[in-house]
């Protein structure tokens, strides 16, 4: 059976205080009890305690959830709303309706979980790009009859090509800080190979034996996120079997893969193999915000964007702010509601583009009152989004990866 | 409807839609020096016009003053659907104080569509202290004295054993987890005169048994013991799965009393009843959890309460502070006001309200006969209650 209950005692803590209520993107943008964090739990544990069917309204208010857990941060009562909503997914999956957007949805997971192919994929694009395609499709708006594909085709960034990394990079200089694994995940591999490239480089420059396994697949929190249980723990198991036991960390570039990684012992209880791999799972951030780097100056004005599934899901938000504050000459302004997600989370801006975009817009509004020139964050979903979102209004504000920076700073040490 | 509509600081207000955030207007004005006072503990989900509409107060109205001390004028369409202005901006008009009418009626009377509201001042200095007690009725003596020192401290407020462990249990280590009681006092005002009265409040604490006094050094240990208060609601959650949330009040002098007769209910109904609450006005907001699973232990829950608000009634206090009467609470007002108060209540609704469109049943009792008034059937009360 691939589906899982969500546990009775977790939908129980919930005493409808109302304080999540604020911090939900969901109930901001759609004022519905049945969209903010009270009602959905209300909703599951309804669906739980057998008093409410797997319908398809019931189903829609679900899907509507970015799943960003803002919800858990705010909660007193320590309601652990991100398992219990993947939890109820995957019930959803088994047995509710077909969600209206299962076909894009299988598509998606297809291209974007599977490295290989959405590198062909991108091979295609790269053509496309160049070919003008680009410009003739946007000028007749074609896609805007299908909103959801227009929402991917603004989504993709200048696509660079991407030279695999090697699979061992050795630490440079005398400290032996251990060997470290690399996630290169699949969206970053193919559409951030560069932060791959730079958080590698840093990784060794700290100290680090960097190990990058080859046949890496997807690490499956996309399937997750869906209710597609067993897929996901397939993904799972195949990932830790290509990465050495050996290992002391194991470093993810992608908030969203983070978390999922580490909670994988969740999903797969008792398996030892899991557990052991689960522990060594950091953020790139975590690992080095105390290493020892050559760090030049940047004459730059930065603000930071809280990834979700960093801040709400691994609870990781001094970390990048410590590190972006060691670049000398970089002066790192505050972002009113840092922590309110872009409308990214995963494929939720393809599935639900009306949602997702008016989040976006709330957010780039805060951006742009910064004042700032670049705006960094630590997930590549964000990445596309908060750039997307830039391009759109015409500012011209660049938007990176934390490794980006201090790879590039690292460039400006003196020797 | 949830816009900062004017912000005007000349004259010290706003004006600003039902649906705002009550802390984001105080966010929307921080930078420039200025708060809006009414603060309930809710304040970081409720609304405005939510507020207006239960006539809210909060920790800092001990001071400051419930919602209404704090609304100038109201943009409202009636239930005859009539759009009046009432009040606004000046301080003296002449007719009646309609603003304080409607602020309290829970919709009863219209629908507020826009609220101009007052703005403070940030004062020049605060200082919170914690006060942790061996009892609940020691520290209520201590409130009733600082209270009758003289001392308006901005806010006022007691935790008990229960509370203290489920905010610990949530946000971390933040207050003394062996203590019976704590309270949270907080004072502001000019620095000189702040300094002072902390120095007195700590005596008269002391004075009345208090463990230990220690004042926030900072403004994130302050804005940390508040955070604890304000998400005690919530926190509660890693006691119970269920609570019903009183909101009775009874007069100051009376809190030692009121304590210890509820740990008798408590006791005598096998419930848990944990305690958070505005000491400083007697504001009880007693939580008294069941498990939702149980309907015979919802049962003893509801008795407790309903013989909590016999108790707070008996001492001269009131059903409801500051969280409304809605539904639950409509059955209670016979407890407190006669026949003739209630009839009077009636037909002042009647006047926003003709065709009795607006928010049906609730604050209220319903009347037996349509548009007859009301003829109340006295509830059963503990002997000697009646006041
Ligand atoms: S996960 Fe995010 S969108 Fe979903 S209920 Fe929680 S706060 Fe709202
Ligand atoms: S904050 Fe927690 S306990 Fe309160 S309503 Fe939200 S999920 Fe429930």
């Amino acid at each position: 059976m691939a589906a899982v209950t969500p546990d009775i005692d977790d939908l129980r803590l919930c005493v409808h205080c109302g304080i999540c209520l604020p911090q939900c993107p969901t109930y901001r943008v759609l004022g519905e009890e049945m969209d903010s964090p009270r009602g959905r739990l209300y909703l599951m544990r309804a669906a739980a305690e057998g008093r409410l069917g797997f319908t398809e309204t019931f189903a829609r208010h679900l899907d509507l959830c970015l799943g960003c857990r803002a919800c858990e941060t705010a909660c007193p009562a320590g309601v652990p709303f991100g398992s219990l909503l993947e939890a109820t997914r995957s019930q959803l999956a088994e047995r509710g309706p077909r969600p209206r957007a299962a076909l894009l949805c299988r598509l998606l997971r297809g291209m974007f979980t599977e490295p290989r192919r959405l590198g062909v994929m991108l091979g295609g694009l790269r053509l496309y790009q160049r070919s003008g395609l680009r410009h003739l499709v946007r000028a007749t708006r074609v896609l805007a009859l299908a909103p959801r594909l227009a929402a991917m085709e603004a989504l993709l960034p200048d696509v660079p090509s991407a030279p695999a990394l090697p699979e061992l990079i050795p630490a440079q200089g005398r400290r032996r800080l251990g060997r470290a694994g690399l996630l290169t995940g699949c969206i970053q591999r193919h559409l951030f190979p560069d932060v791959n490239r730079d958080t590698a480089r840093l990784l060794s420059l700290a100290g680090y034996d960097v190990v990058v396994p080859r046949d890496q697949g997807c690490c499956g929190a996309l399937e997750l996120h869906a209710g597609f249980l067993d897929d996901f723990r397939d993904r799972a198991r195949s990932l830790i079997a290509t990465f050495p036991v050996d290992l002391d960390v194991i470093v993810v570039n992608a908030a969203g893969c983070g978390l999922a990684m580490k909670e994988y012992g969740r999903w797969m209880p008792g398996e030892a193999v899991v557990a052991a791999f689960a522990e060594k799972i950091r953020d790139v951030t975590e690992v080095l915000v105390d290493a020892e780097l050559p760090l030049g100056p940047l004459d730059l004005t930065a603000t930071y964007h809280d990834a979700c599934h960093l801040a709400h899901g691994q609870r990781i938000r001094a970390e990048p702010r410590r590190l972006l504050g060691r670049i000398p000459d970089l002066r790192l302004v505050p972002l009113t509601e840092s922590d309110l997600c872009c409308g990214s989370a995963g494929v939720y801006n393809l599935l639900e583009p009306e949602v997702a975009d008016r989040l976006l817009s709330m957010k780039i509004d805060r951006i742009a009152e910064t004042g700032a020139a670049a705006v960094v964050t630590g997930n590549p979903g964000c990445l596309l989004q908060i750039a997307k979102g830039c391009q759109e209004r015409g500012l011209g504000i660049e938007v990176v990866h934390p490794v980006t920076l201090l790879a590039r700073a690292t460039r400006r040490a003196v020797k | 409807m949830d816009a900062v509509l004017e912000i005007d600081l000349p004259n010290r207000c706003a004006v600003v839609q039902p649906g705002l955030i009550n802390l984001w207007l105080t966010t929307a004005v921080s930078d420039r020096g200025y708060f809006f006072a009414p603060d309930p503990s809710s304040q970081m989900v409720s609304s405005i016009g939510g507020n207006v509409s239960t006539n809210a107060g909060g920790p800092h109205c001990l001071k400051y003053g419930v919602t209404t001390n704090h609304v100038l004028g109201l943009e409202m369409v009636t239930g005859a659907g009539e759009l009046v202005r009432i009040g606004g901006k000046a301080a003296e008009r002449p007719g009646y104080d309609l603003t304080g009418t409607v602020v309290g009626s829970e919709g009863t009377f219209g629908l507020v569509t826009a609220i101009t509201v007052r703005l403070l001042h940030t004062p020049e200095a605060v200082k919170t202290a914690l006060a942790t007690f061996a009892s609940m009725t020691e520290a209520s003596e201590a409130v009733s004295e600082i209270i009758a020192s003289g001392i308006v401290p901005a806010a006022l407020e007691m935790l008990d054993a229960a509370i203290i462990s489920a905010i610990n249990a949530s946000i971390g280590k933040i207050y003394p987890d062996a203590a019976d009681a704590v309270l949270l006092i907080e004072l502001d005002g000019p620095r000189a005169e702040v300094e002072a009265q902390a120095e007195r409040v700590a005596t008269i604490c002391r004075r009345h048994g208090a463990v230990s006094v220690t004042v926030a050094a900072d403004e994130m240990e302050r804005a940390l013991l508040w955070k604890g208060r304000k998400e005690a609601a919530g926190a509660v959650g890693r006691l119970t799965s269920s609570y019903l949330l009183q909101d009775a009040v009874v007069p100051r002098s009376k809190l030692p009393q009121i304590m210890r007769e509820m740990k008798a209910i408590a006791a005598r109904h096998r419930v848990v009843i944990a305690n958070v609450f505005h000491a400083g006005d007697g504001n009880l907001h007693p939580l008294i959890c069941y498990d939702d699973r149980s309907a015979e232990e919802l049962e003893r829950a509801k008795q407790a309460n309903e013989e909590l608000l016999g108790a707070c009634i008996a001492l001269g206090g009131s059903v409801t502070g500051e969280h409304g009467v809605g539904l639950d609470k409509a059955k209670n007002l016979p407890l407190q006001y006669g026949e003739a108060d209630l009839n009077f209540m009636f037909r002042l609704r009647r006047v926003f309200d003709p065709a009795g469109l607006m928010n049906p049943d609730k604050l209220l009792p319903s009347h037996p006969a349509c548009g007859e008034g009301f003829r109340p059937k006295r509830p059963v009360l503990p002997a000697g209650a009646w006041i």
